[in-house]
């Protein structure tokens, strides 16, 4: 039931992906619309197909969006939504209720990812924002035609970066296949040195940071800088693990904060917000993660022992 | 050593702003080859694991009904909402949005987002905010609201989490010492994580106010005269 509704789900998501393919086409002033449509065409065939396309296709697929984006041909067009007079006037004659649909996708995830644990939470949002869609429309009256025009708009001005996230998961998958986390582990496990517990704690805070800053993802630095680091440098001295455990890992999400390889976290919501700088959100972040860790040294040293 | 030419590249490639789709695709190749997999392995990895990360991109649904409400004057509304309440500071925006992320993340209630809540409401009124305040807001600083609005979202979510014993971290924590033979029970793991949730809020408070002040400095020319 989860599977077949989460594909169903990805299904939808990728006649998203294109739809933006076509109003890319159409678009008149888009200075690259095939390589474009191109780009989008293909993340779309690999949502709706991609559970029955063998993987190393995908993988070429995916080398040929690579090089669509690097070529620089991946635009965003000239989509525009409703001018700012027309919005001015139509969040006066809605008012207030025009929450409700706002609302309705982030509590009919919550709902369903914590009452029906049978279906989750990923299917919860994807309802969410189907229920969502309904009840908009039926508010704002608009026209069926905007659903396609406006989730294109949307996801022409997100940019390449939308696909970053599944391509950084991809990424952790190769290295670790190639065992790059054992390499780092012991690199830095030769320069620190034994029997000094306060170089153990800092040792163990700065490598869950600064693998996690590497791979992008404070779980997948976890195990690898555990047992590398954090089992002879500073469990072996007696710490209280229940403690030094869980401030490990929050020590890497202070990595987390900081690096562009998290690209949910920190590059998509960028270009969500539309930002300049698509490191915006990591530089305002970074004083307050840096503060943080150092706190997190404190606290290990501190309550650890 | 050589395996590490991936984390090399990537270092140089994000440093120098190569596009990041591009960067990612060499470094994990690359990789790859200096460790004897073969190519067609590599494709099969990456497109396999491509497929079966496709819930990260569950969002996409929702962009469709947030470019409808934004076409229908949902931001307008949220700055009109928020110029009603008089002590609105876009700093107080974000500390009332921390302290319900953490509070949500506490009781393991995934109630929160960038794509849910950010984009759609927490941005528009912490420069909704801004803008009551400030006869004009800068481009400049309407960039800074726009990253203290999405980095607010992570603290709660980061910090607040593992309080929750059933939580994805938790249960990391507890697995991963079990299987180096370490035994520690969720339960305490998760009141352990309670300094760093009440660390976090404290400094986020700590960051938004200085915002505020910084806004204060930055657009003070125009600062509306709120005097009798």
């Amino acid at each position: 039931m989860q599977n077949t509704l989460l594909e169903i789900m990805y299904i939808l998501a990728g006649l998203v992906g294109i739809a933006a393919a076509v109003y890319a086409l159409k678009d008149k002033n888009h200075p690259h619309p095939k390589e474009t449509a191109a780009f989008w065409g293909i993340f779309g065939i690999t949502f709706i197909f991609g559970k029955y396309i063998p993987g190393y296709v995908t993988g070429l697929l995916i080398l040929a969006m690579g090089v669509l984006a690097a070529i620089n041909k991946v635009k965003d067009g000239g989509m525009k939504t409703a001018d700012e007079d027309q919005r001015e006037a139509s969040a006066l004659k809605i008012g207030n209720k025009i929450f409700i649909p706002a609302l309705t996708i982030g509590l009919i995830a919550f709902i369903v990812g914590q009452y029906i644990p049978a279906l989750g939470a990923l299917v919860g949002l994807g309802l969410g924002a189907l229920l969502s869609t309904i009840i908009a429309m039926i508010m704002t009256k608009t026209e069926t035609k905007n659903i396609p025009y406006e989730g294109s708009r949307l996801l022409l001005s997100l940019g390449t970066a939308a696909i970053l996230p599944q391509l950084l998961a991809a990424l952790g998958a190769l290295f670790n296949a190639a065992g790059v986390g054992e390499v780092i582990a012991t690199g830095i496990g030769g320069v620190i040195p034994q029997g000094n517990i306060l170089a153990g704690v800092i040792a163990y805070c700065l490598g869950m940071a600064i693998f996690t800053m590497i791979m992008g993802n404070a779980f997948a630095a976890f195990a690898v800088i555990t047992t590398g680091i954090g089992m002879p440098f500073v469990y072996a001295y007696g710490a209280n693990p229940t403690v030094v455990g869980i401030l490990a890992l929050t020590a890497g999400y202070c990595g987390t904060l900081m690096t562009p390889m998290a690209a949910n976290f920190n590059i998509v919501p960028a270009a969500l917000l539309d930002t300049k700088n698509s490191n915006r959100v990591i530089i305002s972040q970074a004083p307050l993660a840096i503060v943080m860790l150092l706190t997190h040294i404190v606290l290990m040293y501190m309550l650890g022992f | 050593m050589i395996r590490l030419i991936g984390v090399l590249i990537i270092l140089i490639g994000f440093y120098k702003k190569y596009n990041p789709i591009a960067v990612v695709l060499v470094a994990g190749i690359a990789t790859g080859l200096v460790s004897g997999i073969e190519i067609v392995t590599i494709l099969d990895i990456l497109g396999r694991t491509f497929v079966a990360n496709r819930f990260m991109s569950i969002f996409l649904l929702t962009l469709p009904v947030i470019g409808i409400l934004e076409r229908y004057g949902l931001k307008e509304r949220s700055v009109m909402l928020i110029k009603s309440m008089k002590s609105a500071t876009t700093g107080r925006v974000i500390i009332v949005y921390m302290f319900f992320r953490e509070l949500a993340s506490v009781f393991g209630l995934r109630l929160g987002g960038h794509v849910q809540f950010v984009r759609p409401l927490v941005y528009p009124m912490a420069y909704g905010a801004a803008e009551k305040n400030y006869q004009s807001v800068t481009e400049d600083a309407d960039e800074k609201i726009k990253g203290i609005s999405a980095a607010a979202e992570n603290y709660g979510n980061f910090y607040g989490q593992n309080v929750f014993p059933a939580s994805g971290g938790v249960l990391l924590v507890v697995g991963t010492l079990a299987a180096l033979e370490i035994d520690v029970i969720p339960m305490e793991v998760a009141i352990a994580a309670i300094p760093v949730a009440v660390i976090a809020f404290i400094y986020t408070v700590v960051q938004s106010v200085l915002f505020d002040n910084s806004l204060n400095k930055s657009l003070k020319k125009n600062k509306i005269d709120k005097g009798a």
